[in-house]
């Protein structure tokens, strides 16, 4: 026994160290003219973290990628709070956020560009299998729950707002992120825009203090302890309630309407927003509590943090690239999961806002300022026949 | 063989000082020089584990100076943990720590002792010898494991069969058991550590009363007492010490205990009395949010509590070893 | 009147007893429990595919956990090639000196390592190692696991070392030999049965580890054979896709945790068959 493993160390350890030390492809390898040489069979690999709102967009965009291009893309979803955290670190070659970077941390990493990619909601999911329809809330009643002041389903106020449904008598255990979450960043924003008295008791931010409820990390982690967790009631990004056929309550939206989430409603949420988009093309803006017909008050898009140069220019090409792919191709694979697409005029503004990134020692541009960019239009008409569910659910 | 003793070890050491050198030492002493090389790189690497265990106090202790400075005292006292306002206060997860680690303790140390009395003294060698195998085989499982299998069965069935009913019945009048069935909470973080601990102590228990001279035991059963009289009033004061090592052991085994308890605790910085509450420990806090404190202060806040999680571990491991070294020493083992 | 006192006493002792039996089935329950879980969610999930493809996008199904399995295997592989010599080293360091301060000393501080928790590990070998080198590596996960396993090694190694009975010592003494021949060329060889059990048992037990990994090796859905760039493993999977709210992850992580249980399981019983001790007077 003893000398069957001896025998099969040596070749083991000979292949581990061969392995680990035929290494191209190394971070921060700048030779002569900042063009490294790209590994085996021209691969390029890149690193990224940040948000769980998009990763399940990501992970199909980056797999999709590198079925047809030489590029792999480890993407780890820690949370937008971590993928600040890692850019500002440099440990990694893009960030991701739903939260937008704020003046502090844009001044550790000066220039940094948001460059949004996609739009997505921030669902109120709950485990209340005895219910047969969406529950029905609004803003104040939402921020009352997570309060904690509303601590039992049958409370009058939801009642109120749900008439004809029988409310289980059950105590409610709402679910908050643990981690640095953009997601969070965009639930606090609406509910602060609606609820004074979230606004002194919790604040807006990644990371609050929330007065109650079990805290779980990403937005999979919320997500999970809502199934675990019969009467509790969490926010997460609407893909995942889809994903794991969760609930989704509508939300009254300024308006007054019940809106249930849903791409049209996603989408007529950011109606309007190209007009907001300053000239020098700084992406960070709120659209929640959106009063428009249809519009779902709890929406925001999400954003890639790419920083305005890369010593690596084959990196930087390929990041940039595989960024024109995403936004110009790939928003019908997002659609599919569930998020609303850019407008084109949108996703046109982002590649141009992404000339001013340049690469190695002599800082060349990576795009072509020439270069114009165009792709699939996504009509908002056509959602409906992609999730039957919400034709029903939907008010306008 | 005797030739070879006599040239020095590793390499070709230059002709001429070598042969001064050896020239001093008298003939007999030759392989002396050897040695005394052999000797010294022993001592030096002697020194490498308490080198790193410097280096590691230094790295921590640099990285969480800032939150020293700018909190004082104040840290440990303090309970808001607010990452926008940049408050930290540790209390929350010191507390959880404690109450979760000793709560285990008095979970484990009955079992523990339990087991080991039943293996000592009343299981046939053909039922003792798996349940010494299964007890050992609960260390060998990875934290990670055993905190899947606290999400999917350990958290339902204490949510269902133990938090419900008591908060239910009992949740008026005894503050431990008030609130909702969380089912992720201190409760579940305490019985999952004390699920982890039991091997540890149980093989100190174990040791320690088989230790025990037989001639004690038997002249007191040869008294009249019953087995039991025995264990409790002779075995198990004779080995008092060695347990209280192997419990001290496991404490601090729990204090530091992290995924497991990250999984089950339900995360949430605060000072909950009911025990069904959720909570945070030292540990799972910095899991959660290490890799993405966001600005210098909540970073070195997280780095501060890190260095106080590896104090307190410090502390009590030190304790039960010195313990444990002052029972072996009494002689018991051989 | 001795009577109804004996009669209690013996009420005493039989219930007391029982009570020693019933907290050993407490203690046993829960490994049946986790074994029967184990085995009834994760055998379904040990298909080819698990041992053989990437992991999926996220919530598609059909993913598996091959580059988790190489990732824990080169984490133990280069942890045990950083970390076993010098363990060793240290080990037969305080065999030898053992009596000494210095020596016992250094008993207290392996000790003490052993009892420190492993996120504190990764904490400090991310301030050292992750920040120096600037990202997330298999390396930094390799030394976080390191650190972890030299204090485990040479204590044990340290016990096999001392078990050595001093007739062989004083053997090699009488022919002549030096200190250093002694211990490396007679001491060791005869030990090296049991240093052997240490090292295998420990290597077990940080193929399990995640919290040191958190920080250090960080993750990745690809094969990744480099030493400076961040590298999968079975913990972390394990964590990631436990608090998820996919089925199939939670799957996958059952399989997963069969397949670290069962590799811990054969080490153990590996090294019982290794280590047959001559010489313990049992």
């Amino acid at each position: 026994m003893k000398e069957e493993l001896r025998k099969l160390a040596g070749p083991a350890a000979f292949v581990f160290l061969l392995a680990g030390c035929w290494s191209s492809d190394t971070p921060g390898d700048a030779a002569a003219g900042g063009e490294t040489a790209e590994g085996a069979a021209g691969q390029v690999t890149l690193t990224g973290a940040g948000a769980t709102f998009p990763y399940p967009i990501y992970s199909r965009w980056f797999s999709l990628y590198s079925e047809s291009n030489p590029v792999r893309v480890n993407y780890q979803s820690i949370g937008s709070g971590g993928g600040i955290r890692q850019m500002i670190e440099g440990t990694v070659d893009f960030g991701a956020t739903d939260a937008p970077l704020t003046d502090e941390d844009l001044a550790s990493i000066p220039g940094t560009l948001s460059i949004p990619t996609v739009l997505g909601a921030v669902v109120v999911t709950y485990n209340l299998p005895e219910l047969t329809t969406p529950l029905q809330l609004d803003g104040e009643t939402t921020a009352a729950i997570f309060l904690g002041e509303i601590a039992n389903w049958q409370d009058p106020r939801i009642a109120a707002l749900n008439p004809g449904v029988t409310l289980p008598e059950q105590d409610i255990i709402p679910v908050h992120r643990s981690d640095g979450s953009g997601t969070t960043y965009v639930f606090t924003d609406y509910l602060t825009a609606v609820s004074p008295v979230f606004t002194s008791r919790v604040g807006r931010g990644n990371a609050v203090s929330w007065p109650t409820g079990l805290g779980a990390r990403g937005n999979e982690g919320v997500t999970g302890q809502v199934r675990q967790t019969p009467g509790s009631v969490g926010y997460v990004e609407q893909v995942y309630a889809r994903q794991n056929d969760l609930p989704m309550a509508s939300i009254r939206n300024a308006a007054g309407e019940f809106v249930a989430p849903g791409i049209e409603a996603t989408t007529a949420a950011a109606v309007g927003i190209e007009a907001r988009i300053p000239e020098n093309n700084d992406f960070r803006l709120s659209i929640v509590n959106a009063g428009g017909p249809g519009a779902y008050p709890i929406a925001s898009w999400t954003y890639l943090l790419i920083s305005p140069h890369m010593e690596d220019c084959a990196r930087a090409t390929a990041l940039l690239e595989l960024v024109e792919w995403a936004l110009m191709e790939g928003e019908g694979d997002a659609v599919a999961l569930g998020y609303a697409p850019l407008t084109m005029e949108i996703r046109v503004r982002a590649m141009n806002a992404l000339k001013v990134v340049t690469c190695g020692p002599e800082n060349r541009p990576v795009i072509d300022p020439a270069e114009t960019f165009g792709g699939i239009e996504w009509p908002s008409r056509s959602f409906g026949a992609l999730f039957p569910k919400d034709a029903g659910g939907q008010s306008g | 063989m005797a030739s070879r003793a006599e040239t020095t070890p590793g390499g070709a050491p230059p002709a001429a000082p070598k042969k001064s050198l050896r020239a001093l030492v008298p003939s007999r002493a030759r392989g002396n020089l050897a040695d005394q090389v052999y000797g010294t790189l022993l001592q030096g690497c002697g020194l490498i584990l308490p080198l790193l265990f410097g280096f590691m106090i230094l790295q921590i202790g640099r990285e969480a100076w800032f939150a020293v400075s700018t909190f004082g005292g104040g840290f440990v006292t303090s309970s808001s943990w607010n990452p926008v306002s940049g408050e930290f206060g540790a209390l929350p997860f010191i507390y959880g720590t404690i109450v979760s680690s000793f709560l285990a303790l008095a979970i484990a140390v009955p079992l523990s002792v339990g087991l080991a009395i039943f293996l000592t003294e009343l299981a046939p060698l053909w039922l003792a010898r798996p349940i010494a195998f299964a007890t050992e085989l609960l260390a060998a499982i990875p934290s990670v494991v055993y905190g899947l299998w606290g999400i999917f069965v350990l958290v339902p069935f204490l949510r269902s069969t133990i938090q419900e009913p008591l908060s239910e019945a009992l949740g008026g009048v005894i503050p431990f058991f008030a609130g909702p069935a969380y089912g992720f909470s201190i409760l579940s973080g305490a019985v999952i550590i004390s699920i982890m601990i039991v091997p540890f102590i149980s093989a100190v228990a174990r040791e320690v009363l088989e230790a025990v001279p037989r001639d004690q035991r038997e002249a007191a059963l040869a008294l009249g007492a019953t087995r039991w009289e025995m264990t409790w009033h002779v075995a198990l004061p004779y080995a008092l010490p060695g347990i209280i090592g192997g419990s001290i052991l496991g404490l601090g085994r729990a204090l530091g205990e992290t995924m497991a308890v990250t999984m089950v605790i339900g995360n949430r910085p605060d000072i909950p009395v009911s025990l069904f509450a959720p909570g945070y420990t030292m540990a799972s806090v910095l899991a959660n949010e290490f890799a993405e404190a966001t600005g210098d202060l909540y970073l070195s806040a997280l780095m501060e509590i890190a260095l106080i999680l590896f104090g307190i571990t410090l502390v009590v491991n030190v304790l039960a070893q010195l313990l444990v070294w002052r029972v072996s020493k009494r002689g018991g083992q051989a | 009147m001795t009577d109804a006192i004996n009669r209690r006493r013996k009420i005493q002792n039989t219930v007391w007893l029982t009570l020693t039996g019933v907290a050993s089935l407490l203690v046993v329950v829960p490994l049946i429990l986790i074994f029967y879980h184990l085995i009834s969610s994760g055998a379904g999930a040990l298909n080819v595919a698990f041992f053989t493809r990437l992991p999926a996008p996220v919530g598609e199904t059909g993913g598996g956990m091959a580059n988790a399995l190489l990732g824990t295997a080169q984490l133990v592989f280069y942890a045990g090639l950083f970390g076993i010599p010098i363990a060793v080293a240290v080990g037969v360091f305080m065999a030898e000196a053992g009596r000494t301060r210095f020596g016992s000393f250094v008993r207290l501080v392996a000790d003490v390592m052993n009892g420190i928790p492993s996120i504190v590990v990764g904490i400090f070998v991310w301030a050292w190692v992750v920040v120096a080198m600037g990202g997330f590596s298999l390396l930094a996960g390799a030394i976080a696991l390191a650190v972890m396993l030299i204090p485990m090694v040479a204590r044990t190694t340290e016990e096999m070392v001392r078990l050595v009975p001093k007739e062989l010592r004083e053997g090699g003494q009488a022919l002549g030999f030096t200190r250093w021949r002694t211990t490396l060329g007679i001491v060791l060889p005869a030990a090296k049965s049991g240093i052997l059990t240490g090292v295998l048992v420990a290597l077990a037990r940080i193929a399990g580890e995640t919290a040191p990994l958190l920080f250090t090796a960080f993750g990745n859905p690809f094969w990744e054979w480099r030493l400076n760039e961040p590298v999968a493993s079975l913990p972390l999977l394990i964590y990631q896709y436990a608090i998820s709210p996919y089925d199939d992850w939670h799957r996958q992580a059952w399989a997963a945790s069969l397949v670290l249980i069962g590799l811990v399981l054969v080490v153990n019983v590996l090294a019982r068959s290794i280590f047959k001790n001559p010489y313990r007077s049992r």
